[in-house]
Formats: C-alpha cells, sequence, structure tokens
C-alpha cells in the first residue's frame, strides 16, 4: 500500500457507544478510510486493516462496563481478526469491553474516588515496542484527556508482575496524576503479541491543538500506520 | 425453579461504593465498620432440577454475572 492510500479502519458502534464519529473524524484526518460498524454485524468490512472499539456506555454499563457488549456478535470477528495479529484499539469503554472478554489483561472498576473524572492528564509512554505506539518516544509524556466513572484499572500483584515483566504496561498516568486509582498507575496496556492496546484516556479527543494537545494524534496515526502495514502484509 | 445470584466484590478488593455507604450510615449515628455492596440477580429457570439448575447458573456467574478476577458469587435455589 503507497503512503496515499488510505488504509479501512473498521470503528465498531454498540448501543450507547458515543466517541464512535469523534475516532472516525481523527482516523479520518490521519489519512485512514474509518468506517461506522454496527455491533450486530458477524463480519468486519472485508479489507479492514484495524479495528477501535470506541469510548461510551454500552449497554448502559448495565452489570459491569462492557460486559454485554462483549457477547455483540461482531465481538467474535473482532477476536478472530487479533488472534491474527490485527491492530486492535481499544479506547474507555472499548478498553473495558476487550478486559471483559478476555482479550486484555485485568479489569476496570468504579473510580476510587466515586467521581466521574473529566481532564486532561499528563500520562508516561512505557512501551513502544507496540505498532499502536510506534509513533512515540519511550518516556515520553502525553497530554490526553480521561472522561470516565470506571476507570481503575486492577489486576493482583501476581497479573501485575507477569505484565510488567512482558512489558505489557503501555501508559502509565505520570506521578500524582492518576484520576482513578488505578493499580501502579495502569492508563493503558497491551496484550501478549502487542497488536492490542486497550487505554483509559482519550486520544480521539486530542488531535488537535485547538482542542488543548494533539499528542492523542501519536496514538490515532500509531493504529492508521499499523493498519497500513497489516494491509502490506497481507498483500 | 427459581434462584438467586449474589455477587460479592472478593476480599480484598477497594470498594468504594461500600466505603461512601458506610461513611453514610456512619453520618446518621450507626456504628458500623466496613460495608461491602454486590449485587442480587434473581433468575427464573426453565428446568425443575436441582442440579441442572446449580450447572446452568454456575455457567451464567463464569460467563456474564459475575467477573473472576474481582467477584465471587454465591448460588441460592429457591425451595418451592
Amino acid at each position: 500500500m503507497t503512503p496515499d492510500e488510505r488504509p479501512l479502519i473498521a470503528v465498531v458502534v454498540f448501543p450507547g457507544s458515543n466517541d464512535d464519529r469523534d475516532a472516525q473524524l481523527a482516523l479520518d484526518r490521519l489519512g485512514a478510510d474509518a468506517r461506522r460498524v454496527w455491533h450486530s454485524d458477524s463480519a468486519l468490512p472485508p479489507g479492514t486493516s484495524a479495528v477501535v472499539l470506541p469510548g461510551g456506555f454500552s449497554y448502559g454499563d448495565y452489570l459491569r462496563c462492557g460486559a454485554i457488549a462483549r457477547f455483540s456478535p461482531i465481538l467474535g470477528a473482532v477476536g478472530a481478526f487479533a488472534a491474527e495479529g490485527g491492530p486492535v484499539l481499544g479506547i474507555c469503554n472499548g478498553f473495558q469491553i476487550l478486559t471483559e472478554a478476555g482479550l486484555l489483561p485485568g479489569v476496570l472498576r468504579p473510580n476510587a474516588s466515586l467521581a466521574f473524572v473529566c481532564r486532561d492528564v499528563p500520562l508516561r509512554v512505557e512501551q513502544t515496542d507496540t505498532p499502536l505506539l510506534a509513533r512515540c518516544r519511550p518516556g515520553q509524556e502525553l497530554v490526553i484527556p480521561v472522561k470516565h466513572g470506571e476507570g481503575c484499572w486492577f489486576a493482583d500483584d501476581e497479573l501485575l508482575a507477569e505484565l510488567e515483566a512482558a512489558g505489557q504496561i503501555a501508559l502509565r498516568y505520570a506521578a500524582g496524576s492518576n484520576p482513578n486509582g488505578s493499580v501502579a498507575d495502569v492508563a493503558g496496556v497491551t496484550n501478549g503479541a502487542g497488536n492490542v492496546l486497550g487505554l483509559m484516556p482519550h486520544p480521539e479527543h486530542a488531535v488537535d491543538r485547538l482542542l488543548g494537545s494533539a499528542d492523542g494524534a501519536l496514538v490515532m496515526g500509531s493504529l492508521v500506520d499499523a493498519a497500513r502495514m497489516s494491509v502490506a502484509a497481507a498483500v | 425453579m427459581k434462584a438467586t445470584v449474589l455477587v460479592r466484590p472478593k476480599p480484598g478488593i477497594l470498594d468504594p461504593q461500600g466505603q461512601a455507604v458506610s461513611s453514610s450510615l456512619r453520618h446518621l449515628g450507626f456504628d458500623v465498620g466496613e460495608t461491602r455492596v454486590g449485587k442480587v440477580v434473581d433468575v427464573e429457570l426453565a428446568t425443575d432440577d436441582p442440579v441442572e439448575a446449580r450447572s446452568q447458573l454456575e455457567a451464567m456467574c463464569d460467563r456474564l454475572l459475575a467477573n473472576p478476577l474481582i467477584e465471587s458469587y454465591a448460588i441460592e435455589l429457591d425451595a418451592e
């Protein structure tokens, strides 16, 4: 695929998603052909080269955030796509769905403060081996907004140690800036292979300096690059 | 038959909702220690066989009703 061709990225829409259009807009501006795909479809559009599970409140966050969306028909296709190494990005509710689906480790719990937090937070990039953060430098600080009531990532000591050792802790809140009480200040994690990334902050809301920060474009742009490479690999 | 599933945050898991409830109870003058908040799910099953019912309910808990990383569950079959 030549640099001016636009890789097809599927943005899954669940009942209650509300950041799908922002994700689509951000990806389109960064050179992708982003298409919104309804959760009850059982297949991704032919030629899909990356998938985004966007933020929102799928199924009203009933039972547990993401617990019901993970059984949507499209999740079977997303799981198969991820198993083949396809790049998958879960943002906020999308992160919650990926943990409930077992595609990412840990679980998201109600914020320790019990308050809904909505503000820009500084993050530190811990891992750039994943294609989904390839545009970042290790240790780089990014300012990206969070907006969630249940973003307190939890893993027990044993799982956390495993993930740290395997380099799966991809993003952390900067010291003193943890907005939700997550274990070890974790803001984002990857799967073992590094092709699935989930994070609570919203990179799709930070792709233009007019909105306060363009740092999110490094994350969304990494996904577009990964989509291009995944198409190139398939050809 | 009918059954009740009780889902609880596991011991050691931070339960901010429980903390808020216990703090509120203390404001009301009740002398309470820790409170923990879980969920109750009442289920109507097609089967009347208690063994079959329990096995179905365990599968429901493992797949959907509880997240084993943070929650435990208990099943109570309603005596008819």
